[in-house]
């Protein structure tokens, strides 16, 4: 016996069938047509994470904000106590410690969007082999709990940079412009790694290395006037300083610093050359985010068959 | 009534036309950016497995839909399919109204989380807002019988429990169209007993219900239609019953390992002689296919000899739906000596008992021994026939057997036995 067709199993010739036959199905997708469902879900599944994380542990929500400045607090003892690098640069050298902790505190945020979305959608394959949703939820999930740990050390930063002596400054206000720049590095790789790691396994060491080499290359202990002071002189090293700067980062934690902190530190637009040149950086980030939203957005259909 | 309304009728509640989903499996799957860079020429190898070919069928609003198949048939495939789970790789697949799934035993639970959160984010996966997902919190955590263990973190919870409050969650959130996968397979009996009530008010309230199963009776006690799945394409569509039969054909003519149940060429024994007939009733040419509960029941069996038997012996055992032994009886209990039987010669063997089977459907399984021990099979037939059990009552036992029951008041009881019940209402 063969099939019945649809028009039989529908009892009537499909001509007479007023196309679309209601809502087609077309399989998984990265975002959803309501955009209220896709941020509830991603702000839920933070939500339950962070429930996750800090309510298990004895000490809580406090080790979230321990872990930077134990960090703070070892870079301080070793750079500052020891080797004395604030001295170095005179004037930009000022409240170096409110510097260094800012910077630390914006490179967590980083590592810990982009590091945690890496195993993110595997992490969850049990619901995305059950239930169909958005899936670009889960790697923006992960995101949005590293901006709030972001938002509440950045408290801490203020306070430390209050007690330091720096003073409320009107540039202050581009803080948002900066927090929007590496919100959307960190989103644009967060996609982009989340999504590679269903296919390849040995994303999650390669970014390891990367995130680490990031840290040590972006202006977070060693400030950009040390770099900019040693890089010269001769081709190469105007080649290797134009290489430095066209990390996003840099101009992240250098604009935070000059604005935030010490406006006797170079702007980005300085450490750049000329505020034309921080176009290269921004379009990166830009490229990276549309890169990475493209290349989720092909891999979502098929994430379920490939876990 | 405008021509729109009439159209929106017209609409399936679920609709696949054409739906075809292929798996590619490598052979030798790189997981690694490294083997791609150092290969990166080398095409990966792989079988391509068709899993769904060609499936189009449509599901009226309100109606009760069965697939059935064997394991490996596509049933889950092409139910994640229509969850949007998988892309189908052709056709076109629509639905009318909100859709929630319950697949693979679960909704994907977080085993470190307790019962509130997980049901909180479930329902909002399944397209609920926040604040109704909370809302309905009560009631998943009430029809999960789960009240007394909600503030444990799943990952303590027994895999019942897991598949009550996923079931529980999946049915609560308001769906006009539901997508089950085989949730009768696991959970207690009073649990698949509730499965079905809710099953039962389901298809009063006019919802659409499309449901995978093993589970024959179900599918004939719920479906309005079933439809038969093998090797990835659809079989039949139509009356439960109908495809429950054709099911059962399909899955004990091929596990005992002949493609039908009249071609006797792989059954089992030494062939001295053959089950050539069972029916039910008293006569050949009645051959009833349902037997009423708590009535006399008769199910008899042809023996055609081929060669000379002295004291042959017939067993029947009686299968249920979960292919649970429920009857077993042997001729060779009451006449040892049945005689002798030449070639060509037929015989009938009977075997009359007062029906108690619990409603459902129920498979003969007949074999013919050498007077002896009853391992030397002369013949065995099985998936010949199957009848169905109807009756009202359905306690949950395999059987229904009457019992009598009585309350009694007795003395009051000695003060020091009475137990304190600590501190209710």
């Amino acid at each position: 016996m063969s099939a019945p067709s649809l028009s039989e199993a529908l009892g009537q010739p499909t001509s007479s069938l007023s196309e679309p036959m209601g809502q087609p199905i077309l399989g998984p997708r990265a975002l959803s047509d309501s955009w209220p469902r896709f941020w509830h879900l991603a702000y839920n599944i933070a939500r339950s994470e962070f429930k996750l994380k800090f309510f298990g542990s004895a000490l809580g929500y406090l080790w979230q904000v321990v872990r930077p400045l134990l960090l703070f607090g070892v870079l301080y003892v070793f750079f500052v106590m020891v080797f004395h690098v604030d001295k170095a640069k005179g004037a930009a050298g000022h409240f170096y410690g409110a510097q260094l902790l800012g910077s630390i505190v914006l490179f967590t945020f980083f590592s810990e969007s982009t590091g945690g979305a890496v195993r993110s959608v595997v992490d969850r394959e049990s619901l995305v082999r059950k239930i169909q949703f958005p899936r670009l939820a889960i790697p923006i999930s992960v995101v949005l709990l590293a901006a709030f740990n972001l938002g509440l050390n950045l408290i801490v930063v203020m306070i430390f940079a209050l007690i330091s002596g720096v003073r409320p400054m009107l540039s202050w206000l581009e803080l948002p412009l900066i927090l929007v720049m590496i919100a959307l590095l960190a989103t644009g790789i967060s996609m982009l790694l989340s999504a590679l790691f269903v296919r390849f396994r040995d994303i999650q060491p390669i970014w390891d290395v990367v995130s680490q080499i990031l840290f040590y290359s972006s202006p977070v202990i060693i400030p950009v006037e040390a770099v900019k002071e040693k890089l010269a002189h001769g081709t190469l090293d105007h080649f290797l300083y134009h290489v430095y700067t066209l990390n996003p980062l840099v101009t992240i934690f250098q604009q935070f610093r000059h604005a935030m902190v010490n406006r006797a530190t170079l702007s980005a637009g300085q450490a750049l050359g000329s505020w034309a040149a921080l176009l290269e950086p921004l379009a990166l980030v830009a490229v990276i985010f549309v890169l990475g939203f493209w290349v989720f957005n092909r891999e979502a259909p098929h994430i379920a068959e490939d876990l | 009534m405008t021509t729109e309304q009439t159209a929106v009728q017209r609409r399936p509640a679920l609709a696949a036309q054409g739906v075809h989903k292929r798996f590619k499996i490598p052979e030798e799957r790189s997981h690694t950016l490294k083997e791609r860079a150092l290969h990166p020429l080398r095409r990966s190898r792989h079988e391509l497995l068709h899993a769904l070919k060609d499936i189009s069928f449509a599901v009226a609003p309100g109606e009760f839909f069965g697939i059935v198949g064997r394991n490996g048939s596509g049933k889950s495939t092409l139910l994640k399919c229509l969850a949007g789970i998988y892309r189908a790789d052709e056709g076109r697949i629509w639905c009318n109204g909100r859709m929630s799934t319950f697949i693979e035993l679960g909704v994907g639970f977080n085993p470190d989380l307790a019962a509130y959160e997980n049901v909180a984010l479930n329902g909002i996966m399944l397209g609920l807002s926040p604040r109704e997902a909370r809302a309905r919190y009560k009631r998943v955590i009430e029809f999960a019988e789960l009240e007394e263990f909600q503030d444990l973190k799943l990952k303590n919870y027994s895999s019942g429990m897991h598949v009550r409050l996923a079931f529980s969650v999946a049915i609560q959130v308001d769906a006009e169209v539901l997508l089950i996968d085989e949730v009768l397979a696991v959970g207690d009996a009073a649990f698949q007993q509730k499965c079905f009530d809710v099953f039962t008010g389901m298809r009063e309230e006019g919802r659409t219900i499309v449901f995978v199963t093993h589970d024959m009776s179900a599918v004939t006690r719920f479906c309005h239609r079933a439809m038969l799945l093998e090797r990835g394409a659809v079989v039949d569509i139509g009356d439960p019953r109908d495809i429950a039969d054709r099911y059962l054909e399909i899955a004990f003519g091929r596990a005992a390992g002949y493609e039908d149940a009249d071609v006797g060429s792989a059954r089992m024994g030494d062939g001295a002689a053959r089950v050539s007939d069972v029916w039910l009733g008293d006569d050949p040419t009645e051959r009833r296919s349902v037997a009423p509960q708590s009535e006399p029941l008769t199910l008899k069996a042809l023996v055609t000899f081929n060669t000379a038997v002295r004291d042959p012996a017939v067993s029947m055992a009686l299968l249920n739906e979960q292919r649970q032994q429920v009857v077993v009886a042997t001729t060779a209990r009451e006449q040892e000596e049945t005689g002798g039987f030449q070639a060509g010669e037929q015989a009938v063997f009977a075997f009359s008992f007062h029906n108690m089977l619990a409603p459902g459907r129920y498979h003969p399984i007949l074999t013919i021994t050498h007077r002896g021990e009853g391992l030397d099979v002369i013949d065995r037939l099985a998936g010949g026939m199957s009848f169905v059990v109807s009756g009202v009552t359905a306690s949950g036992g395999m059987v229904e057997i009457p019992v009598e029951t009585e309350v009694t008041r007795w003395a009051l009881a000695p003060p020091s036995e009475v137990q304190p019940t600590g501190g209710r209402g």
